[in-house]
This record gives C-alpha cells, structure tokens and sequence, in this order.
C-alpha cells in the first residue's frame, strides 16, 4: 500500500514538474521579457540594467532554477495590467467560481450517476434510449450555446431570471443549469457504459446462478465494479471544479477565474495566467492522487500491483 | 518478397465475417440521416465559393439586421442579415468551411502525432517509452482549453498556429492506443516474421502494425472530431480563436451574441450548425465503434 501510495505521489509532482517547466519554457520562447516589458526603443543601457536587475543575463539553468524557487515561495509574480500580485488576483476570484462550479458538481452527480445506472438497468427499455438520446445532445451541445439559448427563453422571452451579472443567487441560477445539465450528460453516458460492461461480467452471472437476488447482485457486486471508471471522470471533474467554467463566465458576464484568464489572455498578462495555470494543474493533480487513492480503496486488486506494472 | 502471404487484411478477416450477414445491411435511420448530413456539410465546405449568395464580407447597410424568411424577412438573405447587413447564409457557408477545415487538420496532426509517439514508445521502450508516457499522462491532466489558453496568451494567434495547438489535443490518446496495440501486435508473430525477413521498422509499422490497427484508430479519429469543433468554436466565441475578418462558427456565434435580443438568428443559425454537426459525427462515431471495435467502449 505504501509503495503504491509512493508511485503515485512520485508520478504527480512529476506533473507538476512538468507543468512548472512547460510554463517557463512556453514564457522564455514567447520573447525576450526586457522587450516585452520596457518598449523596444528604450536606450540599451536601460535594457541592459533591466536584464541584470531581473538576472536575465543569468545562464539559463540558474533562471530556471530561480524560477521554481520563487514558486515555492508563493511568487507569481505581478500583474502587467495593474501592478499587484497575480496570486491575489486570481485569489479572490476563486470564491465567485466555486460559487458556480460546486452547486453545478452537485447536479452533475446527483443527476447524471442515477440516470446512468437506471439506463444501463433497463438497457434499450424507452427511459434508456431518452436518457441516451438526451446524454448524446448533452453532449453535442456547447456550453455557450447552451448558455445562451437559456438567456433566450428564461431572460429575454420569459423574463425570469438575470442574464448577466452576480448580485444575487438568481444570478447564478442559468450559469449552475448550463455548466451541470453538459456534465451529467457526460458523467450519465460513462456511468452507464461502466455499468453494462459490468453486467456482462462472468462474476454477475454466477452471483445470479447461486441464487443471489438481482437488487442485491447489483448493489453488492455491479455497483461498487461500475463505479470505478465513473470515479475518475468525477475525479476530473472535481480537478477541474476552478477551470471548468471558462466559457460560462464569459457567456454570464461573471467575474471568477475563468473570466480572469479569457481578459488576461487577450491582454497577455502573462504572470496571470501563468498563476491560473499552475493553480489550475494543481488542483487536477491533486484531485488525480485522490481518485489513484480510493481507486485503491475501491479495488484491492489495484493495491498490491505487481512489480513493473506501474503504468 | 511477397507480402500476400502476411498480408492484414487475411489476418483480420475472420474478425469481420463474424457478425451475420443480415446484421451488417442495417444501416439505423438515425446515422443515414447524419450521414446526409455530414454529406451536405462537406458540399457546402468543398463548393463554399460557388453556393455562398454573395461575399462574406460584403455589406448592404440598407439592410442591416434584416430577419430571415419566416419572421418577415425576403429571399434576398434568406437566413437574414448582421449588424453590418452581411448576409448571414454566405458568411455561415464560409464559417462552415472554416470550421471543417480547422477541425480536420487538426484531427490528423493529432492523430499522425500520438501514433508516431505511440509507435516510438513501444519501438524503443525503456526511457523512451517512459518519456512519452510521462507527456501522455501531463497532457491527461490538463484541461486542454486551460493549455490552449495559456499558449495563445504567450504567442498570440493565427491562423497555422491555432490549427496546431488544437492537433495538440487528443494526442495522448492515440498514442496509449498505438502504443497498446503495437506492443501486442509485436507479440503476435506477425511483426515478428516480417522482421526477420529483414523489413525496416518503418515499413513493419507502416505497412504493418498501422493497416492491424487502422480500424481503431478511425474510430477514435471519429470520435475525437466533434471534440475539436466543440473546442474551435469555444475558443472563437471566447474571441481567442479564428479572428476577424475571418470567419468561423464560434466567431459568428461570439459576434451575434451582442444582438441576443434584437436578431436572434444571427447566433442561432451558426448554433444549430455546430450542434447539427457534431451529433451528427458523434452519432456516425458511436455507430462506427459497435461495428468495427467493440472493445474500445
């Protein structure tokens, strides 16, 4: 157990390695930062002191290091737009999207496990092939689409509720409906494809033979097997619970870290979006040790892996 | 050198008989219709300039915001016209031809690059294998639009470089499948002789592992496709993506999303278009995989 917990942790700072070095290299090759912050016809010498001020005439592999330094020291460095921190500002962004994103999680696995199982239970029977058809269009749909045909019919011909804006819950009611009536549609088609694999198995067929009752089978045995694969989509969904809001902020006008990156983007505040980036990646690896982690729980099989088969 | 005696397809074969022949002619009414579809989408793409009414980006001021037929609007702009009195058919069949066009270049970048490195992984194994499983699993990881994001904020855009950083997603995919199906296919004698018979490596993949494992391969480039036009026309609404005066179906749908209330059909006819495509590809993609694959469900 502690040598599957060990590859796991090892495979995930690894990632993050990664995504800490994808950033700066991604930052280096996107032009010289004395360039990009001072203007181009400013005199050399200023350039040259702007260099050694920020230690870019450093050889590379000490900037890189000085780099996961200042990471590990909560240094994000400063937004170009208006000189603060960019963790503070992505910061107190995060409250306004966990706002959407977690009433919106709520729905996606109150709606979308049941439906899956009750498909895949009373396979081709009419409420499988409507929960299909509807997962399939849940599916199709973008979310701004989405999103903005339910501004047409709840906003503009019925008036109900805001379109844009985040003064009040009823703010965030068509925001939550368009990000979780996509993702239960996602998580109702994985769940029911996981759980007619696993009424196929040989071990239902024989739990059935020895006389074992169909609700118990399915409980005891189909469902814990089915809800490995639905864990990590949840997993994914859960990692994703800070960036899986972009294109509804912009739809609603609303002001959480997923609007952040789309301005600073098109600014090219880079510092921003690199904190986004990094916050973001965290948070998915994070959230991928912990689906590893009750895989093991949900699996003993998984627990004690055979030596090499890491992968 | 003959290759009748090794070839794919005689080795296959028994896998396609298998299914009765009465099975095989039902064709659902659902995928004929996306099939017809997806036929007229590619029509419109391929013969753009010779359907499209007038230029996509030529104005007629006097009717600007004029509605389509059936909300009073005359057949000289059928779907209506823009805030700048473009009309809205021409500029959706010059979107649709954008967007068909990114979508595939980007679906075969992506497909040619995670078999590639899916074929270098099981090739050399070792550090290799692990290098690329290593990338496989970052990329995982990562929401892409996150990534996409982050890449067009550093280099900015146009055109070529978005069509590559969309083949950029997926690529992890093919590469576990390529990588999965080469290392088996290597054990299954096959390979195996033709290596002996002194064939390159890069014609036992090429000739091959690749035709052993084309059909799954397609499927997954099937159903990868509505993925990369839902992530096109995303990134375009977000107006990061295709930019003016181009134009492409989230760019058309981001643009007309200003007019929400006064001229609706400006955002919904490039909306029913994406939506129409890929159920369409997503419908042809799941029927293809319960034909020609079962074990990638």
């Amino acid at each position: 157990m502690l040598r599957f917990f060990g590859i796991r942790l090892a495979r995930a700072l690894l990632t993050l390695v990664l995504v800490v070095t994808f950033a700066f290299v991604v930052l280096r090759l996107s032009g010289d930062p004395a360039l990009l912050i001072m203007s181009p016809d400013a005199p050399p010498e200023a350039i040259a002191a702007f260099r050694k001020a920020w230690g870019l005439d450093d050889p590379i592999w000490q900037q890189y290091l000085r780099y996961f330094a200042a990471i590990f020291q909560g240094d994000l460095g400063l937004s170009m737009r208006d000189g603060r921190p960019a963790i503070a500002l992505v910061a107190e962004r995060i409250p306004a999207t966990l706002a959407l994103t977690l009433p919106a999680l709520a729905i996606k696995i109150g709606l979308g496990i049941p439906a899956g199982v009750y498909a895949a239970l009373h396979r081709n029977s009419f409420a499988d092939r409507a929960v299909m058809l509807l997962a399939v269009a849940g599916f199709t749909v973008p979310s701004f689409v989405l999103g903005l045909l339910l501004v047409l019919v709840f906003a503009v011909q019925l008036g109900w509720l805001p379109s844009g804006g985040q003064e009040s819950w009823r703010h965030a009611v068509l925001p939550v409906l368009t990000l979780g009536i996509g993702g239960a549609a996602v998580l109702a088609r994985f769940t029911r494809s996981a759980m007619l694999e696993v009424l196929g198995q040989p071990y239902m067929r024989t739990a059935l033979a020895k006389g074992v009752p169909w609700a118990v089978a399915v409980r005891r045995h189909a469902l814990p097997n089915a809800a490995i694969p639905t864990v990590t989509i949840v997993g994914f969904m859960v990692g994703s619970l800070l960036a899986g809001a972009v294109v509804v902020e912009s739809v609603f006008s609303w002001l959480g870290v997923g609007r952040l990156l789309v301005v600073a983007v098109a600014n090219r505040d880079l510092a921003v979006v690199q904190c986004i980036l990094l916050l973001v990646a965290t948070t998915m690896v994070i959230a991928n040790l912990v689906v590893d982690l009750l895989y093991g729980a949900l699996d003993p099989r998984l627990r004690v892996a055979p030596k090499g088969a890491t992968a | 050198m003959s290759d009748t005696t090794l070839d794919p397809a005689a080795i296959a074969s028994p896998v396609v008989v298998t299914p009765p022949a009465r099975k095989r002619l039902r064709v659902p009414p659902l995928v004929i219709l996306a099939i017809l579809w997806l036929a007229l989408m590619l029509f419109t793409a391929f013969a753009a300039e010779l359907i499209s009414p007038f230029s996509f980006t030529a104005m007629d001021l006097r009717n600007r915001l004029s509605p389509p037929i059936g909300l009073g609007g005359e057949w000289l702009h059928p779907l209506g016209t823009d805030e700048l009195g473009r009309d809205v058919l021409s500029r959706l069949i010059t979107s649709i031809r954008m967007s068909l066009l990114i979508a595939f270049g980007a679906t075969v970048i992506s497909a040619v690059l995670g078999v590639s490195l899916g074929f270098l992984a099981a090739h050399f194994r070792g550090l290799v294998e692990q290098a690329v499983l290593a990338l496989v699993d970052f990329q995982a990881a990562m929401p892409f639009l996150i990534l996409a994001l982050a890449v067009l904020a550093f280099f900015g855009n146009s055109l070529p470089l978005f069509i590559c950083l969309l083949g950029l997603n997926g690529w992890e995919r093919y590469a576990r499948i390529a990588r999965g199906l080469a290392v088996s296919a290597g054990a299954q004698g096959y390979a195996a002789a033709v290596r002996q018979l002194g064939a390159s490596p890069w014609r036992v993949y090429g000739r091959h592992v690749l035709p052993n494992i084309a059909s799954t391969l397609i499927v997954s480039m099937t159903l990868a496709f509505p993925e990369i036009i839902l992530l096109e026309s995303g990134l375009s609404f977000l107006g990061l993506g295709v930019q003016p005066p181009m134009t492409s179906l989230g760019n058309m749908v981001g643009y007309g999303r200003e007019y929400l209330t006064r001229a609706p059909w400006v955002l919904l006819a490039p909306s029913a278009i994406i939506v129409l495509t890929t159920l369409s590809v997503s419908l042809l993609g799941d029927w293809l995989r319960d034909r020609l694959d079962p074990t990638l469900r």
